[in-house]
């Protein structure tokens, strides 16, 4: 089938996660063949992707593990883990 | 260094094996258990608190629930999963205290209509990682993050910063899949509508100065 541009936008998220059935994935494709809008769109959406999962974009502070361990340390020393209750999950 | 070299994510065998030992009475070993995801809770408490310092104390705060809620953790769920559960919650809170949250009111049939306009820029170029080592770029990439909407900020955060699969994410936020799939796409075409346009400028090269410029009478 052949794909408008605005579809093509409504499924790029899927398409990055590889989630769409096989027809509708083919359909994009198709259209992304000829289509520099849409491809710009893809290609750039997947540029920020990458990036956000980069360990540079949210960094750790300086001796941010040193203070945490620290705070550990008098917890640890003292108190036992609390008897079993219901879980977060 | 001034923070420890990341460590690997440990096999749920040993990681089973190592919080029995924690809850036997070798308390120190829960040091080894969480040091794998200390960056990763961060990133998940700075990607939604926006603030470094509050983001290092909602992780210490998430830290120590853990450690004395650990008899409570059922295997049937990855302990990073439930290390983020609790560095989520523990946000959402400190969001919430200080009246800080967006309440927006988003549902399923409104987000599904997808009326947005991503940024179409035919000459696009594909930005190099390398200019992530530029502060200023990790800089454009947070604040883009940290201006979503807070339930966009939570998906993008779990999906695509911490890389958690979309059953994991949906399980994280208690919404459907499919929900998971809607807002992702629009968090993800927010940021690049966003975004395009200053990454393709902070790309380009800074020119070069010019002692003489271009002499007008010449």
């Amino acid at each position: 089938m052949a794909l408008s541009c605005r579809h093509v936008w409504d499924r790029i998220s899927e398409y990055i996660d590889d989630t769409l059935d096989s027809q509708v994935r083919a359909d994009v494709e198709r259209h992304l063949a000829h289509c520099e809008i849409c491809s710009a769109i893809l290609d750039s959406t997947r540029n920020i992707i990458i990036f956000m999962a980069d360990d540079r974009v949210f960094e750790l502070p300086l001796d941010f593990s040193k203070r945490l361990h620290a705070r550990l340390d008098d917890v640890l020393q003292h108190e036992f883990p609390e008897p079993r209750e219901i879980s977060p999950l | 260094m001034t923070n420890p070299a990341p460590i690997d994510a440990m096999e749920p065998a040993s990681e089973q094996a190592l919080i029995a030992s924690i809850l036997a009475g070798e308390r120190e070993k829960f040091r080894l258990l969480i040091r794998p995801y200390e960056r990763q809770i961060y990133r998940t408490a700075l990607a939604l608190l926006k603030n470094e310092a509050e983001a290092e104390d909602v992780v210490q705060d998430a830290v120590l629930k853990a450690y004395r809620k650990l008899a409570s953790f059922r295997g049937d769920a990855r302990f990073s999963t439930w290390l983020i559960a609790i560095t989520l919650n523990e946000a959402r809170g400190r969001l919430r205290k200080e009246n800080r949250a967006a309440f927006d009111s988003l549902d399923e049939r409104s987000e599904e209509s997808g009326d947005y306009t991503p940024a179409a820029l035919t000459d696009w170029r594909e930005v190099p990682l390398a200019v992530l080592e530029r502060q200023e770029v990790c800089a454009l990439i947070q604040q883009a993050v940290s201006e979503l909407p807070e339930t966009y900020r939570e998906i993008v955060t779990l999906r695509d910063v911490e890389e958690l699969s979309v059953n994991d994410t949906a399980t994280l936020l208690g919404i459907s899949v499919s929900l998971v799939k809607v807002r992702l796409h629009r968090a993800r075409m927010m940021l690049q509508r966003k975004l395009v346009p200053q990454l393709r400028l902070a790309a380009k090269p800074a020119p070069k100065r010019r002692i003489f410029g271009r002499l007008s009478w010449l």
